[in-house]
């Protein structure tokens, strides 16, 4: 499921214009994400949470070239599944999504909106 | 941040309905993820991240306080990746 698809689902579930659904999805991350950008941590009482760790710097090496990269100190998400999902989710049937680890289509959609934008 | 706090963004930055308007629609968002998560799908949220439920196997572990061997079952678990936008965001 897609971010354009909960919102759907949010719009025909409360049976609400698109638009208005597509604003509070929105809304929800984009709130999530200030919080954790100001370091934050996030709390979603039967989902789960968020906190930022902090990773120092290190040598690294590029796996292809086995070339020294100096990998600089950064900040990430890391995401705790809460009880009752953690459970729903070992004892939930059903396929598995493959296992594509695919995040680059953020970047895809994002140039698509900005695309949309112009077009406008 | 807790769930009163995203209510009170959409209460406050989208409007149009009361609270308590704000807080089943917020549920709503957060069951709908949870259900589709239940039977083995992906989510997938551009410019925030990816929840992907993984199939674990079998394995022997150990009880940490007696170094007992014990067999943890295949399971299910759910993991988040966060985008690259969002990577770039905390690290900016």
């Amino acid at each position: 499921m897609t971010k354009s698809e909960l919102i759907d689902a949010v719009a025909d579930k409360l049976k609400l214009p698109k638009g208005k659904a597509e604003l509070i999805v929105n809304c929800v991350f984009d709130a999530m994400e200030t919080a954790l950008k100001s370091g934050e941590r996030i709390e979603i009482r039967g989902f789960g949470s968020f906190e930022i760790r902090h990773y120092k710097a290190y040598e690294g090496r590029n796996p292809r070239t086995g070339a020294k990269v100096d990998v600089k100190p950064k900040r990430l998400p890391f995401f705790k599944v809460g009880k009752e999902l953690k459970e729903r989710v070992n004892l939930g049937e059903g396929p598995l999504d493959d296992d594509d680890d695919d995040d680059d289509d953020d970047d895809d959609d994002l140039l698509a909106e900005e695309a949309a934008a112009e077009d406008r | 941040m807790t769930k009163a706090d995203i209510i009170e963004s959409v209460y406050e930055k989208v409007g149009g309905f009361s609270k308590k308007e704000a807080a089943d629609i917020v549920e709503t968002v957060f069951d709908t993820i949870k259900d589709r998560l239940e039977v083995g799908e992906k989510i997938k949220i551009s410019g925030f991240g990816n929840f992907v439920v993984r199939e674990k196997k079998a394995r022997v572990g150990r009880n940490p306080q007696t170094g007992q061997e014990i067999t943890i079952s295949a399971r299910r678990v759910l993991t988040f990746k966060p985008s690259q936008v969002l990577k770039t965001a905390l690290n900016g």
